[in-house]
């Protein structure tokens, strides 16, 4: 249920904003989101019809909901980018 | 190896840090410890997060003793036979059948529509509910839109209904409302889910608020997540501690998206449109509210009422023994796995499927047939 | 596992068409099965490889041939002629005859076709054939009444000469995967053309013949390369099967190593359709013994048509037969797609 893709808008005209995904643009019908939407918006696209405005503060709010989870949880943040970082730049060169 | 190419988790949006990810898998296998049952067992009911676990091989993260079980949360697998038959019927009798790709193999009394287009019927796959309204625009013929999908995708329905349709098209609805079925999987005796890990973009239009009193009356938590990986593993680490902790609430792990009250914009489209009513979801018999049909001030554009569909006739050969044996009920109310099923790779494939969770792309035997089950391949992080 | 035969389908659906289990079950079943062998123990129908090859004298006389029947007939990127004659050079070079001896073309046109378009894919087949070093010396026109086709349909035959067939068997446990550029391109340009999906911007096919950048690869590995094939309809996911299958070997995958374009990405994303079962027309997947693949890969990243090559994964003795992805976050099996890939909703 609910294949979800956040896109970014870039032109709006009236109810029909044309959407940026990665290089791919398509228009987005805007009906059914609950708050205005202008160009530089991320919005949540389903099925054409965006259902919600991502507010952009909200994506750094998600990274930091995470690294309190993990803080909590007691899980070594620092440790583990570290040694991601060691893996990306040698040995097999992946995860 | 001499090659890497940039990491999809470059680009925002994204959450797939592998490094939060092993951390938020110990921290499962931590809490799954300290819960001390074994095993514990928690229920989504999105096929997304199923499709998403399987795709990016997240259960190798999971510990063993956690069971995540895929609950009746593919809006395809749990559109009852007779639906189908409407369907089929209608396109067989000339009508063109605009739907969504899925519905187009799910398997009927005797065909799917794919079967009916292979012997000439009018099948058009569309991305989008508008784009049927366009084709129905192009052309003088009778298009129905077959609706299939839970209540984020009603909300697209509704939204074209009140646009205003033209006078050739109507709706045929068969979609459906997720809430009422988390009560069933609530009460049913066998269950032992201790938790609930609800689809984050049905709660973008409905809020997480409404789950407030299921969680007050079953005292079984829920937490709303996102799809991305780490929305998925934070999702289910909040859960298990809620679990832990022993004082069941409904948490929000998805606040990008999901708010409290939700999208009222869209929750008073959808309602101005539909109204819930009882009806049978495939392998799960009587789901109260659990279906949404056109409000009788749309009757203009119900489908139902537009055409006499008579189904009887695809009843000349009766189910097969097969469809007898399917138990996808079973695995849909998450008490059988695939591999219970007898039928399960051998009759039942791909390509031959018998019940609806082998054609959906989110049905849990289609996806375990695709990813492979829970075979044991190693690489966990 | 085949399916029994009472559920074999009594009519041919898109499926059957779309180079996933579908298709191949239909063409062991009605081509293969009871085929005759392959004259002087070459390699024939049964095989079911890219193209057929016959012993003369101390070479192999390699022969394919391809229908083409692609819609819309110009795309970003290509049309229908670029494709027919690309579709057929790659064919041989992916059994290493990468010099093309000639190719025959037939054209079926539904009757009202414009002959401006015509002018045009005809200007394109000139092109491509130009770019891979080949000449069409014979083929055949006709034309059927309006509505008894859909526009156009090309064939090419191909042959050229080589001293070694290069199989799609050839792998063994070691073996490296080899990619020569980005995924699933030329499939989501057609899908993004489809009316409806409303989907613009910069999907481009990736058409060409590759014969010059194999016969370079080839230079660089010599008999390590060990298989080839090209991942047309059904992508990488059904290439790998169906050589993974005949070499008896499994195949793991790292999946951030493939090489995939955002914006490809985006569509994958947005259609629900994993790139990997998405046809490519611009592209090789070759089998590398594990000595060699470092300098079979400079070589391919030499060329323009390879910048963009990647070593993506390995042969392993386990899962014979499978395909594993490694997706950074846990392993799953790569699924070998149905039929024609669908849109998915939720």
């Amino acid at each position: 249920m609910c294949l979800g893709v956040p896109g970014k808008v870039l032109e709006v005209d009236g109810l029909v904003a044309i959407v940026d995904f990665w290089g791919l643009r398509r228009p987005i019908l805007l009906d059914s989101v609950d708050q205005p939407v202008s160009p530089g918006d991320y919005i949540l696209n389903h099925v054409g019809f965006a259902i919600r405005r991502i507010p952009p503060e909200e994506i750094g709010e998600t990274l930091l909901l995470y690294e309190q989870l993990l803080r909590e949880s007691g899980e070594d943040m620092m440790a583990a980018d570290v040694r991601s970082e060691i893996r990306a730049t040698g040995g097999e060169g992946g995860p | 190896m001499t090659t890497l190419c940039p990491r999809p988790s470059a680009t925002p949006l994204k959450f797939r840090d592998p490094a939060k990810a092993r951390a938020m898998a110990r921290s499962l296998a931590r809490l799954t410890r300290q819960i001390g049952r074994a095993p514990v067992s928690v229920m989504h009911v999105c096929g997304s997060h199923e499709q998403a676990i399987a795709k990016f091989g997240l259960r190798a993260s999971f510990p063993k003793d956690l069971n995540v079980i895929m609950g009746p949360g593919c809006p395809v697998c749990v559109t009852d036979v007779p639906e189908v038959d409407e369907a089929v019927v209608l396109a067989t009798r000339g009508v063109r059948i605009a739907t969504y790709g899925d519905m187009v193999k799910v398997p009927g009394t005797v065909r799917s529509l794919a079967d009916a287009q292979a012997e000439g019927a009018r099948v058009h796959v569309v991305y989008s509910v508008a784009q049927a309204v366009e084709l129905a625009r192009e052309t003088d013929d009778e298009v129905v839109f077959f609706a299939s999908g839970f209540e984020t995708t009603a909300v697209a329905t509704a939204a074209v209904v009140l646009r205003g349709l033209p006078r050739n098209f109507s709706i045929l609805s068969a979609h459906k409302y997720i809430p009422p079925v988390m009560e069933i999987v609530a009460e049913m005796p066998e269950g032992r889910v201790e938790g609930f890990l609800a689809a984050g973009h049905a709660a973008t239009i409905t809020g997480w608020g409404i789950f407030e009193r299921f969680v007050e009356r079953h005292r079984i938590p829920v937490v709303v997540a996102g799809f991305e990986p780490l929305d998925i593993l934070a999702g289910l680490v909040k859960l298990l501690e809620v679990i832990h902790d022993g004082r069941p609430r409904v948490e929000n792990m998805y606040p990008r998206c999901v708010t409290r009250e939700g999208n009222l914009r869209a929750q008073e489209q959808l309602w101005k449109v539909f109204r819930p009513v009882g009806g049978r979801w495939r392998g799960i018999a009587h789901v109260p509210n659990g279906n949404l049909r056109l409000r009788d001030e749309w009757a203009g554009v119900d489908a139902r009422r537009r055409f006499h569909i008579d189904v009887t006739g695809l009843w000349d050969s009766s189910p097969s023994a097969l469809v007898q044996e399917c138990i996808c009920g079973d695995i849909m109310a998450g008490i059988a796995s695939p591999t219970d099923c007898a039928l399960y790779g051998s009759e039942c494939l791909p390509e031959t499927p018998v019940g609806a969770c082998m054609v959906s792309s989110e049905g849990t035997c289609k996806i375990w047939h695709q990813y492979g089950g829970h075979p044991d391949l190693g690489g966990a992080p | 596992m085949r399916p029994r035969q009472h559920l074999l389908d009594q009519r041919i659906g898109l499926k059957h068409g779309a180079g996933g289990r579908a298709m191949r079950a239909l063409i062991e079943s009605l081509f293969v099965d009871g085929a005759a062998e392959a004259p002087e123990g070459g390699i024939g129908l049964a095989a079911m490889d890219d193209g057929a090859a016959l012993r003369i004298g101390d070479r192999w006389l390699v022969i394919t041939t391809d229908s083409h029947v692609v819609h819309p007939v110009f795309f970003p990127g290509g049309d229908i002629g670029r494709l027919a004659v690309a579709g057929t050079v790659n064919d041989l070079a992916m059994m290493g005859a990468t010099e093309v001896l000639a190719l025959t073309c037939a054209v079926i046109l539904e009757e009202g076709f414009a002959r401006a378009d015509l002018e045009r894919i005809q200007a394109s087949i000139r092109e491509t054939c130009r770019e891979a070093g080949a000449v069409i010396v014979t083929g055949d026109t006709k034309v059927m009444g309006r509505g008894e086709l859909d526009g156009i349909v090309l064939n090419t035959t191909g042959i050229g000469l080589t001293e070694r067939v290069v199989p799609d068997s050839g792998l063994r446990p070691g073996d490296r995967i080899i990619v020569t550029g980005t995924m699933g391109d030329h499939g989501f340009t057609i899908m993004a053309r489809r009316k409806g999906l409303e989907l613009e911007g910069d999907l481009r096919s990736d058409v060409a013949p590759l014969n010059d950048l194999i016969a370079g690869a080839l230079r660089a590995g010599g008999g390590a390369v060990a298989a080839m094939k090209d991942p047309t309809r059904g992508g990488l996911a059904s290439a790998l099967h169906e050589m993974a299958e005949k070499s008896g070997v499994g195949i793991i995958l790292d999946e951030w190593t493939i090489p995939v374009s955002p914006v490809v990405g985006a569509a994958a994303d947005l259609l629900g359709i994993d790139p990997l079962h998405i046809a490519n027309e611009g592209k090789a997947v070759l089998g590398v013994r594990p000595e060699a693949a470092d300098r079979v890969l400079a070589a391919l990243r030499s060329h323009p048509l390879g910048e963009h090559a990647a070593i993506v994964g390995r042969c392993i003795v386990e899962h014979a037969g499978g395909v594993i992805l490694d997706t950074g976050f846990g392993r799953r099996l790569l699924s070998e797609p149905e039929g024609e890939p669908l849109p998915r909703i939720c």
